[in-house]
């Protein structure tokens, strides 16, 4: 059962006050480039190296760019911005686990795609798979995602944020109507 | 250590609140991208009002600290990017951060999407360059109003941007109450051709 949303919407427009008053804008998306990092850096030492000033740069030139920001992050997960998305993960699996978790028809996909495209749970993976792929590619293009651009960007009334909640929406309303016909 | 602190908190709030409110759920974000049941739009509209009402009432008042606000420029790959992000968005149901914390609630699709997103993530790495080179990645950190005390120019410099961002917020909290809970109507039982 979710909450309706009156009290949802306050609930999370709180939560995203209390970011900006205790500490910044909530966002998500570059921490998929940071544990990326992580990853890419644990096979092969040589990407995130420090200067001797201190300071972090990487052979990947996106890795570098705005004076090592993103290098530094890998090289020091332990940051604001991941355990923040840890903790995420947490207190979605925490709500999820006391309302009983998800249904079971619906842990492999979701209804209002069984009902529209079947059982087949290699179809549903494999648009999943692609989805991802288009998303967080289009969200490090946008510098941003739903959470950093749209609602935290909206929230400080910054022209990137309508920019990009209008390119996000004038795709994904004429997508969902496409694919969803059928009504779950 | 006290914002590694505040990270685990708030972290742990939003992701309950994702949960709680549905958008953690494909159904809802499907629904509403389909405009066929808009609470998670509703829901929407007023936390972004809220937030930014509070905010900017906060800011105005002294009590907000106005170096916390963290506006990101605006360039043409913002809107392509934007683009590219609906499409994968209303295909699979998920956003950045709704897809984890969908994984982390139970829903393996959604850990299939975490793992393409890692994987699209790492291919712009790679591709940043083109991007860099093609001249889509520059512009300018704005906000609507200037808003005192914040290092961002505005697009209307002689309109206060803390007004500003009150009255958007208030219109974001009217349209939450304001948009219908369904724009489709429902099809009929026999679907007219």
């Amino acid at each position: 059962m979710i909450l309706n949303w009156k009290l949802g919407g306050l609930a999370l427009g709180l939560t995203f006050f209390a970011a900006v008053l205790l500490v910044k804008p909530i966002g998500v998306s570059t921490q998929f480039v940071i544990l990326d990092g992580i990853l890419w850096n644990a096979v092969d030492p040589d990407v995130v190296t420090q200067n001797t000033d201190g300071a972090y740069t990487s052979t990947n030139a996106y890795l570098a760019k705005s004076g090592g920001k993103y290098a530094k992050s890998v090289a020091s997960p332990l940051n604001y911005s991941f355990v923040f998305v840890l903790a995420m993960m947490l207190g979605a699996f925490a709500s999820s686990f006391l309302r009983k978790g998800v249904p079971s028809n619906e842990k492999i996909m979701p209804a209002i795609w069984r009902t529209n495209y079947g059982d087949s749970t290699a179809k549903r993976f494999a648009v999943a798979f692609a989805s991802g792929f288009a998303v967080l590619y289009g969200a490090r293009l946008a510098g941003g995602c739903t959470s950093g651009h749209m609602m935290s960007g909206m929230m400080q009334t910054a022209i990137s944020g309508y920019i990009f909640a209008a390119g996000a929406f004038a795709a994904a309303v004429p997508t969902a109507l496409l694919m969803f016909r059928k009504e779950a | 250590m006290s914002s590694i602190f505040l990270a685990i908190i708030i972290g742990a709030a939003f992701g309950a609140v994702l949960d709680r409110v549905g958008a953690t759920s494909p159904n809802y974000i499907g629904k509403m991208l389909n405009l066929t049941n808009l609470h998670l739009a509703k829901a929407i509209l007023l936390a972004i009002g809220v937030g930014s009402v509070l905010m900017f009432g906060g800011q105005m008042a002294g009590l907000v600290d106005v170096g916390h606000m963290s506006v990101k420029t605006a360039y043409m790959g913002v809107f392509i990017g934007g683009l590219l992000l609906g499409v994968g968005w209303a295909a699979s149901g998920y956003c950045p951060g709704t897809g984890i914390a969908a994984a982390a609630s139970g829903r393996r699709d959604a850990l299939v999407y975490a793992a393409g997103g890692l994987v699209g993530a790492a291919a712009y790495m790679v591709t940043y360059p083109m991007w860099k080179n093609a001249g889509i990645l520059s512009g300018e950190a704005l906000t609507l109003g200037a808003v005192p005390g914040a290092k961002y120019d505005a697009l209307l410099p002689g309109v206060s941007g803390d007004l500003v961002g009150i009255l958007v917020g208030i219109a974001l909290i009217l349209g939450a109450f304001t948009v219908p809970d369904r724009i489709i109507s429902k099809p009929t039982t026999a679907p007219a051709e």
